[in-house]
């Protein structure tokens, strides 16, 4: 037997069908979760099915793909990811954003502006925003048709009352073109602009939920606030250690066991073309380990 | 006799599928479309291609030209159920865009589930010839411009009422020869018609 065991990027062509269907009805309702029927994939639901499903549904022969976990090109779950579509598809990989036509990630969006023509796919293990609130799907379903989203507001409002300010750090929840209340996946708040106006598809899939929802290039997205409490991005204050950077998304790393630790960018190729071309190699800043 | 569809079906499908993408996240830019050949008389090369890439047992279609010819074709290739009502549809084919039958007639969805909608492909000999359309909404950056033609008179009201329906309503292809433009139900249409 020399035929392939499987369909080109692994998927059967009713599936793809039937998600590419849901696909384009999620970019013409924008922010509203099409319910699809998820597939089993040789991965536990949990390491990214939805996002692979999307993925193998829209992917050619000629797109070059980006994988990231956590804004990294190499942690196991996007190097597998990266490995599962070389080996079923066959495509192009790249580390590097600016040269990627499809870039799956888990919970980051990458530094680098995107362009037209590019699509990120997101993997989301929550899509619901209202699931913590109201645990019946009928209902949350009716709230959004009834676009009544004051649970939501009353829960970032108890945040204020408990700790003073909104808390919610990530899966921080947005408004898509002043319509549907969106759950961005659980990416850090601090990315939550970067969906604003994009020049690039959105496209997120939840595979244990079986949800497919987008959001357009230049659309407008907002996340929920109050006039006297307005969203704030949130960063670490300080550099990261390797590259210098001051307006990236910084991870804290463990260095030792003596409480010594580091910032350094989550964005794993933004940070190494940094350093790529930076003539110096940049000072530590005081106060943190040399 | 029924010719071929989909010389390299998994591929041919992967990049008309990446075509209507494109165009349904920029409404009102057309992207190129390669089509099948042996179609069947009615239908353009490009609008069979899209059928053979959406259409399957799950999705039923409505046609405004039944003749046989056409509907053998669409149920050998695609297993896709024939309806006869256009609520009933998931797809419509509209081969002569001078009558299109109100959108009304077609299936806008229910607020619950907006998705259970239908999509109306319209065949049109020009998508840059007519009057023009000026276009805004998601996935439009300012203003695009989209001037299909022929359409039928008051288009524009209907699409006025279409918008008002969101989250319901149709979401509308308009597919010439070699080029596919989407019009879906989020795009407001601010000036012409």
């Amino acid at each position: 037997m020399n035929a392939p065991a499987y369909n080109f990027a692994y998927l059967d062509e009713q599936t793809k069908r039937m998600i590419r269907r849901a696909i384009l009805k999620a970019i013409a309702i924008p922010g509203y979760q099409v319910p699809f029927a998820s597939r089993e994939m040789p991965m536990p639901y949990g390491w990214g099915t939805g996002g692979v499903q999307v993925t193998a549904s829209i992917l050619g022969p000629n797109d070059v793909l980006k994988v990231i976990d956590q804004g990294s090109d190499d942690t196991t779950n996007a190097v597998s990811i990266r490995k599962f579509f070389q080996r079923t598809a066959g495509v192009a990989t790249t580390t590097h954003t600016r040269d990627a036509t499809v870039i799956q990630t888990r919970h980051r969006i990458p530094e680098q502006a995107l362009a037209e023509g590019q699509v990120l796919v997101f993997q989301v293990p929550i899509p619901e925003p209202l699931r913590f609130l109201e645990p019946r799907e009928t209902e949350t379903r009716r709230m959004h048709a009834l676009a009544d989203y004051s649970l939501m507001h009353l829960k970032l409002y108890e945040d204020i009352a408990r700790h003073g300010r909104i808390s919610t750090s990530y899966a921080y929840p947005v408004k898509v073109q002043g319509r549907y209340v969106m759950d961005p996946s659980p990416t850090p708040k601090f990315d939550n602009p970067k969906m604003n106006d994009c020049a690039a598809l959105q496209l997120f899939g939840a595979g244990r939920e079986k949800r497919i929802y987008a959001i357009p290039p230049y659309t407008a997205v907002v996340s929920l606030d109050f006039e006297d409490h307005p969203f704030e991005r949130y960063r670490h204050d300080a550099r990261c250690e390797l590259c210098g950077a001051d307006d990236s998304y910084l991870d804290e790393v463990i260095t030792d066991d003596r409480g010594g630790r580091m910032f350094v960018c989550s964005d794993t190729d933004y940070c190494e073309a940094r350093r790529a071309t930076a003539d110096k190699p940049h000072a530590v800043p005081q106060g943190y380990p040399a | 006799m029924i010719e071929a569809g989909f010389e390299n079906p998994v591929t041919e499908a992967q990049s008309t599928f990446r075509s209507i993408m494109d165009a349904t996240a920029r409404p009102g830019s057309p992207f190129s479309i390669a089509g099948v050949a042996g179609a069947p008389s009615s239908l353009y090369p490009s609008t069979a291609a899209i059928a053979l890439t959406l259409l399957d047992h799950d999705a039923p279609l409505w046609i405004d030209d039944p003749a046989d010819e056409v509907l053998n074709w669409v149920r050998f290739h695609t297993s896709a159920p024939v309806v006869t009502l256009a609520a009933d549809a998931a797809f419509a084919i509209v081969t002569r865009p001078q009558s299109l039958p109100p959108l009304g007639s077609f299936n806008p969805g229910t607020l619950d589930y907006p998705d259970v909608s239908t999509t109306v492909i319209v065949q049109v000999e020009t998508l840059t010839g007519g009057a023009p359309l000026t276009l805004a909404g998601p996935g439009i950056k300012g203003r695009q411009t989209l001037a299909p033609a022929p359409i039928p008179s008051g288009l524009t009201q209907q699409l006025d009422a279409n918008r008002a329906l969101f989250p319901r309503g149709i979401d509308l292809l308009f597919v010439s020869a070699g080029e596919v433009a989407a019009l879906p139900r989020s795009v407001r249409v601010v000036e012409g018609g």
